[in-house]
């Protein structure tokens, strides 16, 4: 085996061990840019050396989708295909945004390992672990959005805003699920194991996705509720990706939907940045 | 006098109700192996993170090549590089992977990272291992490429913060030979360990600490002479001959006399200034001559197990505890 060849015949030879260390000129340290490249060049290791961790990205979507359509569908608009219309841009926002709370699961698992304090001492830009991370969590709910995408159109979903408004749509949504992921970066700092990490997390997103105008019209709401959907960003959002793929953009909505990312990655960015020096 | 790699003084860190490390005053010079020796709980890895900028002081300086550790962290942090207690490589990712990924870090473009990572798998033997995740590894590996890791940049300096613990006897002795090679290229390595042998054979000058503290500082040959000038061990062939001997060595030597776990084994102080071997020799002269057989005897300078217990009034580890 090679375990063994490797264990028993490995003896440190001096000169070798001594021209390795030769003092070639340390390079210039990279950019953050480039740092956070390579975080992100991580991520999509993990996801190759990993691949069951792309389930949450393809069987939950597809659940839900299945789910809602058929649960629904009937009783809230006469049929499932026609719900769907309604339906889809909602769904697939709430299932991101479901998924964007495994990355402080995994944020949270990673801090506890030993290479954390390799990178945390590396002279490099302090986010690029972070931001590296979120990057390849950007590429995980490209897949999700595509996945329910792909069904939908298979299930009869029609978006009239065509190829350019549905693109629009699914980028929103992943500039929104990157700052929104920045809640969970802190939270799987500041946690003290995984569990109570993901307790947290179904705390915040069950309400927030279900008290939102993912599944009905808000309209058909007590005035109270109507308050807290209409105010959630959840429901701004479903707003503004309902109006890309539709073919009608709501200017006023995507502005909101942008500026309210902004806040979170500066609030909660901030905070993670703060937790992860602290640490 | 250059400027020390490391200077610290009234360093705290307080966890709770535990006051971790507790007013540490150190001052390791550049271009050595200095050992901070002490038990498990005595404050050496929690020092270490301080210094590698992991963690925040309480209270007290810490330089490290005169960077303020909090700071001018990044500044120490361009110059250090740590391998911690449990391995500081991704375990999921491969072994070159790992190693690639670090270099890009540090800014090497990729076909250079690629060449640097091969080169170091080729010299620390990790070439066929190269392709797989690190989780796959031996601890010995693990060890090795941990260490390759650290050593990517050449590190000015090296932590190792419990290099050896929980490998066998040829893995401890492959991460000492590759500690001196890089201590013989210039790079200063601070090692923690609970092993006295390893700081002993390792190490130029050694710190011991105990509860956060500084307690004995030197090199390992004043740490022992400050404890007793030696001890003469013997071994006899008979068991029952024991507490005779014992009552000739303690009456010749003046000293208590130490019986070991080994039930034919027996050790004594020996005091005398400038005529150790004297006195041990007339000791064992009183055992020939009530025909004691010794099968075994040396004079020896103390071991630091025996200079910890001396300092500490405690001894070093459970498992010397119960000898």
């Amino acid at each position: 085996m090679s375990t063994t060849t490797a264990e028993t015949t490995y003896s440190p030879a001096a000169e070798t061990l001594a021209s390795v260390l030769a003092p070639a000129a340390r390079p210039p340290r990279p950019s953050a840019w480039s740092a956070s490249m390579t975080f992100g060049w991580r991520a999509m290791l993990k996801i190759k050396h990993v691949p069951e961790q792309l389930f949450d990205v393809t069987a939950f979507p597809i659940m839900m989708t299945l789910m809602f359509t058929y649960l629904f569908g009937g009783a809230l608009a006469g049929s499932p295909t026609e719900y769907l219309q309604f339906l889809l841009p909602g769904i697939m926002v709430t299932s991101v945004v479901m998924i964007t709370m495994y990355t402080g699961v995994e944020v949270n698992k990673d801090i506890e390992k030993g290479v954390f304090d390799r990178f945390r001492t590396l002279p490099i830009w302090r986010p690029s672990t972070m931001v590296g991370y979120l990057l390849g969590d950007v590429l995980r709910y490209f897949m999700a959005s595509t996945v329910i995408l792909l069904i939908g159109l298979l299930l009869g979903f029609r978006p009239q805003g065509g190829l350019t408004g549905v693109a629009l749509g699914i980028a929103l949504l992943l500039v929104f699920s990157f700052a929104f992921s920045w809640v969970w970066t802190m939270f799987g700092l500041l946690m003290r194991n995984e569990k109570s990490v993901m307790g947290v997390s179904m705390l915040v997103m069950m309400p927030l996705t279900f008290l939102s105008n993912v599944y009905v019209d808000p309209s058909t709401m007590p005035g109270w509720l109507q308050v807290f959907v209409n105010a959630s960003p959840i429901s701004h959002l479903v707003t503004s990706v309902r109006s890309l793929m539709g073919g009608t953009p709501d200017v006023g909505e995507i502005t909101w939907v942008l500026v309210s990312s902004a806040v979170l990655v500066a609030v909660f960015g901030t905070l993670t940045m703060r937790l992860y020096n602290r640490k | 006098m250059s400027e020390p790699a490391i200077h610290t003084s009234g360093l705290v860190k307080v966890f709770g109700d535990t006051r971790a490390v507790d007013g540490l005053d150190l001052s390791v010079p550049a271009g050595a192996v200095y050992g901070v020796l002490g038990p498990n709980g005595a404050g050496k890895t929690t020092a270490v993170r301080m210094l590698a900028t992991l963690l925040r002081p309480d209270g007290g300086e810490a330089t490290v090549f005169g960077h303020d550790v909090v700071r001018e962290a990044d500044a120490v942090r361009s110059r250090v590089s740590l391998t911690g207690q449990y391995a500081s490589v991704d375990e999921e990712m491969t072994g070159s992977e790992n190693l690639v990924l670090l270099a890009r870090l540090l800014g090497h473009r990729k076909p250079a990272a690629r060449e640097r990572a091969a080169e170091l798998l080729e010299a620390f033997g990790l070439t066929e291992a190269a392709g797989r995740q690190v989780k796959t590894y031996s601890g010995g590996m693990r060890r090795r490429i941990d260490i390759a890791a650290s050593i990517l940049n050449t590190p000015d300096l090296l932590f190792l913060d419990e290099p050896t613990t929980g490998l066998d006897p040829r893995s401890r002795n492959q991460v000492w030979d590759i500690v001196r090679v890089v201590v013989a290229h210039g790079t200063t390595v601070l090692l923690t360990t609970q092993y006295l042998e390893e700081a002993d054979r390792l190490a130029q000058r050694i710190a011991v600490i105990d509860h956060g503290r500084v307690i004995a500082e030197g090199t390992p040959g004043e740490l022992k002479s400050s404890v007793g000038s030696g001890s003469v061990h013997v071994r006899l062939r008979d068991a029952s001959a024991r507490p005779e001997a014992a009552r000739l060595l303690a009456e010749t030597l003046d000293t208590p006399v130490h019986l070991e776990a080994d039930p034919v084994a027996l050790t004594a102080r020996v005091t005398g200034a400038g005529d150790e071997s004297a006195q041990a020799a007339r000791a064992l002269g009183r055992l020939a001559e009530a025909g004691i057989v010794v099968d075994d005897f040396s004079l020896g300078q103390p071991s630091l197990d025996e200079v910890f217990l001396a300092l500490t009034d405690h001894p070093a580890t459970p498992e010397e505890a119960a000898a």
